[in-house]
């Protein structure tokens, strides 16, 4: 297999796009991404979409075909990669796929979600139908599985509820330098800590906003990607996993089974370890879900993220930088678009174009999480030598 | 009406039973688990709630202990006034949200169930 680089990227702004639905946000960003990488959209042989469901929120299905329509890169084959939240993720791995397999020699990758025309409960439910009817049918919500969780994990570890508020305070902090973030504003433990209760013990800044959004990435064989770009990425690693359906039946609530093992094929096949991550991205749907990936990736022993994170450890001028671009909580998470937006952000840290937020990184790492863990993928990526 | 949880033929029991249980064991019997109390081990009160569902909405992990093999369960909770450790029993409802308000077709599950009341 030969390795893959990602030659260019963008973003759409997130947020509220009012007037615009998904076929115009998917557009937006492919086009962006094309010029960013200086590709014809002929030569685009693979189009890849990640989106949850364009279907349910708008009615408009069929996609990709209407976004090769829309960029004019007919005959390039196309897909639609769902995997709930993970779509993004999924779609790295798939874009990744059909470079290193040989079938593609040029694939676009597009996320993106249309949502904020949906009331919050109205979005919260096409989230939450992909729960069990076990679970359905008393509720449950995956802002509903943060608060069981993060009340288990505050109770079982000892740790403070300030803790998960210092997730969202840093994470606003970062998306103040983020010109797509939704929100780049920064906001006070004591503004978080008295938000209004949603899923107790978390409050409305432990989780993140509704998002309009796309993001986009353009990959191709190493072997060719000098004639496109001088700074580059090569995805190194890349592995997706699951967990159990049913949330409750996992052995240890605290444990995302799907985290540890993808973040283990990811290091395997790259060959790096924790330790040599410079920067990562984490899933932070939910403040609590940014430790639970901290833990499952091997950044923090379990039960002690809390104390990394209490320590700056994971601040921007950290040991470990983690959620630069804001993360879900402040850029926002328009759901089909979150992980390749990961990615966007990873690839900037190593191609040195992530202006005020950029830190020094040879190696980074983004984890996207579908449901509450159900689904996970990991991919690590490391600056062209 | 029961809350029907599959033992499997390992030991195991699970709820919602599955047709294949943990290491592909098969389904060998169902145990009514309302028959047992439980304890919670953990909960919440989710107050952003999606269509037909009741505001707030006390929320918990129980676990059985069924003749020495734990079994979980999630449901939701008679009151908000619970702690960690409290022990409960379960009390049928016969509809737990409207099933015409939210995104999920009404005639592709069951909306009946049980709820977890302090004991």
């Amino acid at each position: 297999m030969g390795r893959v680089a990602i030659i260019g990227a963008s973003m759409t702004q997130f947020g509220q796009r009012e007037g615009e639905w998904i076929q115009d946000l998917l557009a937006e960003a492919g086009i962006e991404c094309l010029e960013d990488a200086g590709v014809d959209a002929d030569d685009v042989e693979h189009l890849y979409v990640s989106n949850m469901a364009s279907g349910e929120f708008e009615g408009q299905t069929g996609v990709p075909n209407a976004l090769a329509h829309d960029l004019d890169a007919m005959p390039a084959y196309t897909q639609r990669i769902d995997q709930t939240s993970s779509s993004g993720g999924a779609g790295i791995y798939a874009a990744w796929q059909s470079v290193a397999s040989g079938a593609s020699d040029m694939t676009m990758l597009v996320g993106g979600e249309k949502m904020t025309h949906k009331t919050t409960g109205e979005a919260t439910d096409v989230i939450a139908s992909l729960t069990h009817p076990a679970e359905y049918k008393h509720g449950v919500t995956l802002p509903s599985f943060a608060g069981l969780t993060a009340r288990h994990y505050l109770e079982r570890f000892d740790a403070p509820r300030e803790s998960l508020g210092k997730v969202a305070v840093k994470n606003h902090k970062n998306g103040v330098d983020n010109p797509h973030a939704q929100f780049q504003t920064e906001v006070d433990l004591e503004t978080v800590l008295e938000s209004p209760i949603v899923a107790d013990p978390l409050r409305l800044y432990d989780f993140c906003p509704i998002t309009d959004g796309s993001a986009a990435l353009m990959l191709c064989p190493e072997s060719i990607a000098k004639e496109y770009a001088d700074e580059y990425a090569v995805i190194t690693g890349i592995d997706g996993a699951t967990d159990t359906h049913v949330v409750h039946e996992r052995e240890d609530p605290t444990v995302m089974g799907g985290v540890v093992e993808s973040g283990k094929g990811a290091y395997e096949m790259s060959g790096y370890g924790p330790d040599d991550i410079d920067v990562a991205e984490l899933h932070d749907m939910f403040t609590i879900l940014e430790f639970l990936q901290m833990e499952g990736l091997g950044f923090a022993e379990q039960g002690e993220a809390w104390k990394r994170v209490e320590e700056g450890h994971t601040e921007r001028d950290g040991e470990l930088p983690i959620n630069t671009s804001g993360g879900l909580k402040s850029k926002g998470h328009p759901l089909g678009a979150s992980g390749v937006a990961q990615g966007v952000e990873i690839y900037e840290q190593l191609v040195g174009e992530a202006g005020p937020r950029q830190v020094d990184a040879d190696v980074g790492l983004c984890c996207n999480v579908g449901g509450f863990g159900n689904c996970v993928i990991t991919t690590i990526m490391e600056a062209a030598q | 009406m029961t809350m029907e949880a599959t033992r499997y033929d390992d030991g195991s029991i699970t709820y919602p039973g599955h047709p294949r249980g943990p290491g592909g064991s098969e389904p060998v019997e169902t145990i009514d688990l309302s028959e047992y109390t439980a304890e919670i081990v953990t909960w919440t009160t989710s107050t952003a709630t999606p269509p037909g569902v009741r505001e707030p909405n006390h929320l918990a992990i129980v676990e059985f202990d069924v003749e020495g093999e734990s079994v979980r369960a999630i449901g939701q909770l008679t009151t908000g006034d619970v702690e960690t450790g409290d022990e409960v029993r379960p009390v049928y409802v016969d509809e737990l949200r409207d099933p015409g308000a939210g995104i999920r077709e009404p005639e592709s599950q069951a909306w009946d169930g049980y709820r977890f009341e302090p004991v």
